[in-house]
């Protein structure tokens, strides 16, 4: 008697894949802060760390190695339960974030063809908001929990922030899915295969989305949740050891991830311009899709680092003005245009 | 016994073991968590009856937005348990008398489903009917429902300019 027909290949491929993914997420999130330092001392005309390795490129595994070792505290008057919760929700909303992303078409190993993406889900861009909208949690959580004052502050802060800022996303998307007519992140990517990218036709909402992605991620000049000068130091002050890791490490899976989501939404995705997959074989043009992809991820996040060392931080006001009275009623024009231009064009 | 029932049954159990956190717990903040818990369960269930739309709007709208105001009005106003008192009889015979009332709204719901099922042999299936995909969901809600659905979106109207009246006014 069976009791489950389990189709083991597909599992046994799957569970490869997302090991794959996450353990890449990790280790892009991880040589991101040394990629972040090694920028900012660019940017400051400093050398960077040197110390560790060569050209101090251990340096994010002694950074690890040390937040792991130090002693972790929970504060006496802390909700011992949600103070573990927080932490553990942001790293999980990030980490789970990149099951809808295509990484690359297809491989074929013998006669079996691997899609190189974890769920092809047909709601798969609402998927990843939400997620996002599930990261709030983390920091709302991990900022009451901590039973500080500050923490709370900061943590209203960034949720607030979160929930502004995912209006002006959304409807900055709603444009973009008017064009491509499908939610799935696998069919958005292959329709730009071949053709002219998404932001040609979308340059202010892809404007209005990646100023929503760096409000989403919490960095600078949005990075108010954790504001030194007014709030000691943010939703996290109360953390120490490995739960302050995964605070600040979520944070940058954050950046890896918003950057595969817009470079497959606006920037084409696995192509590379001039490139006929169709052409070559099918496992040389998914490993040219891949290397195309990370390029455009790899320079997404320079551009969240090259921002966060060149525009100080917003007022809190001024986050607010920003985000209801100006993006949103831009974005709103933009799905208007958007819309008549395609109704205007089928006519 | 297939994928479906099975997933089916732990959904269930989880969803109202979840359910029953929410009133079980004393400090508000985790009746709010566990409430958040119990949405992405039902949204379990909605992804069975093959309606992922309405299962990622379910947590974007509920999850993802709701509850994180529920959460903020209920640290900006740091409720405790110990500050939280409920003594008052009326208000509970209240409580009890509606909750009564959904139940029996439920109940009978619940029968003459059942009944029409017996009538035409039918059988409850998991995956089927494509009512909940977003293609259908927005053709049948811009043509069959237009109306009703313009309806609610003036509401929300109404809603939000009387909010924003409310806030204006101190």
């Amino acid at each position: 008697m069976t009791l489950l027909v389990i189709d083991w290949a597909l599992i046994i491929e799957k569970l490869i894949l997302i090991v794959v993914v996450v353990l890449a997420s990790l280790v892009i999130a991880l040589y991101s802060t040394y990629g972040e330092r090694k920028i900012a001392a660019f940017f400051q005309d400093r050398i960077g760390p040197n110390r560790a390795g060569p050209f101090g490129l251990l340096q994010p595994l002694a950074d690890g190695a040390k937040l792991i070792f130090k002693e972790d505290v929970i504060p006496n008057a802390a909700n011992k339960w949600l103070f573990i919760l927080g932490p553990a929700m942001s790293m999980t909303a990030a980490l789970i974030t990149s099951a809808v992303i295509p990484w690359g078409n297809h491989l074929e190993i013998g006669k079996r063809i691997v899609p190189l993406q974890i769920a092809d889900v047909n709601i798969g861009i609402l998927y990843v908001f939400g997620v996002v909208s599930l990261g709030v949690y983390g920091i709302m959580i991990g900022g009451w929990a901590s039973n500080n004052k500050f923490s709370l502050m900061a943590a209203l802060r960034g949720a607030s922030q979160a929930i502004s800022y995912e209006l002006a996303m959304g409807m900055s998307l709603i444009a973009l899915l008017m064009l491509t007519g499908s939610l799935s992140l696998k069919t958005i990517a292959a329709q730009q295969v071949g053709h002219l990218w998404n932001v040609c036709y979308q340059p202010l909402g892809f404007i209005i989305f990646l100023v929503c992605a760096f409000a989403e991620c919490n960095r600078t000049p949005f990075d108010l949740a954790e504001a030194e000068n007014e709030l000691n130091m943010g939703y996290h002050q109360e953390y120490s050891s490995m739960k302050m890791g995964f605070y600040l490490f979520a944070e940058y899976v954050n950046m890896f991830i918003s950057s595969a989501v817009m470079a497959t939404m606006y920037f084409g995705g696995y192509d590379l311009p001039f490139f006929n997959p169709a052409n070559h074989s099918a496992n040389f043009a998914a490993l040219i899709g891949i290397i195309a992809l990370m390029a455009k991820v790899l320079f997404f996040i320079f551009l969240f680092m090259w921002v966060r060392w060149t525009i100080p931080r917003f007022r809190y006001d001024q986050l607010m003005n920003l985000g209801w009275k100006k993006l949103l009623p831009l974005a709103l024009a933009n799905m208007l245009i958007t819309a008549v231009v395609i109704l205007w064009l089928h006519k | 016994m297939g994928i479906n029932t099975i997933l089916f049954s732990v959904l269930s159990v989880l969803t109202i073991f979840c359910a029953i956190m929410v009133i079980a717990s004393k400090n508000p903040v985790h009746s709010v968590l566990w409430l958040v818990a119990t949405f992405f369960t039902i949204s379990g269930h909605y992804i069975l009856l093959n309606a992922q739309f309405l299962a990622i709007v379910n947590i974007i709208v509920y999850a993802g937005a709701i509850m994180v105001l529920f959460l903020f009005v209920i640290m900006l106003m740091n409720l405790n348990s110990n500050t939280e008192q409920r003594k008052n009889l009326w208000m509970k015979l209240a409580g009890i008398v509606s909750a009564g009332m959904l139940l029996w709204i439920l109940i009978s719901a619940v029968r003459t489903y059942t009944e029409q099922l017996g009538k035409q042999k039918l059988n409850a299936t998991f995956n089927t009917g494509n009512i909940g995909l977003i293609k259908n969901l927005g053709s049948v809600l811009f043509t069959q429902y237009a109306f009703p659905f313009e309806i609610c979106s003036v509401l929300f109207l109404s809603a939000m300019v009387g909010a924003v009246v409310i806030g204006k006014k101190q």
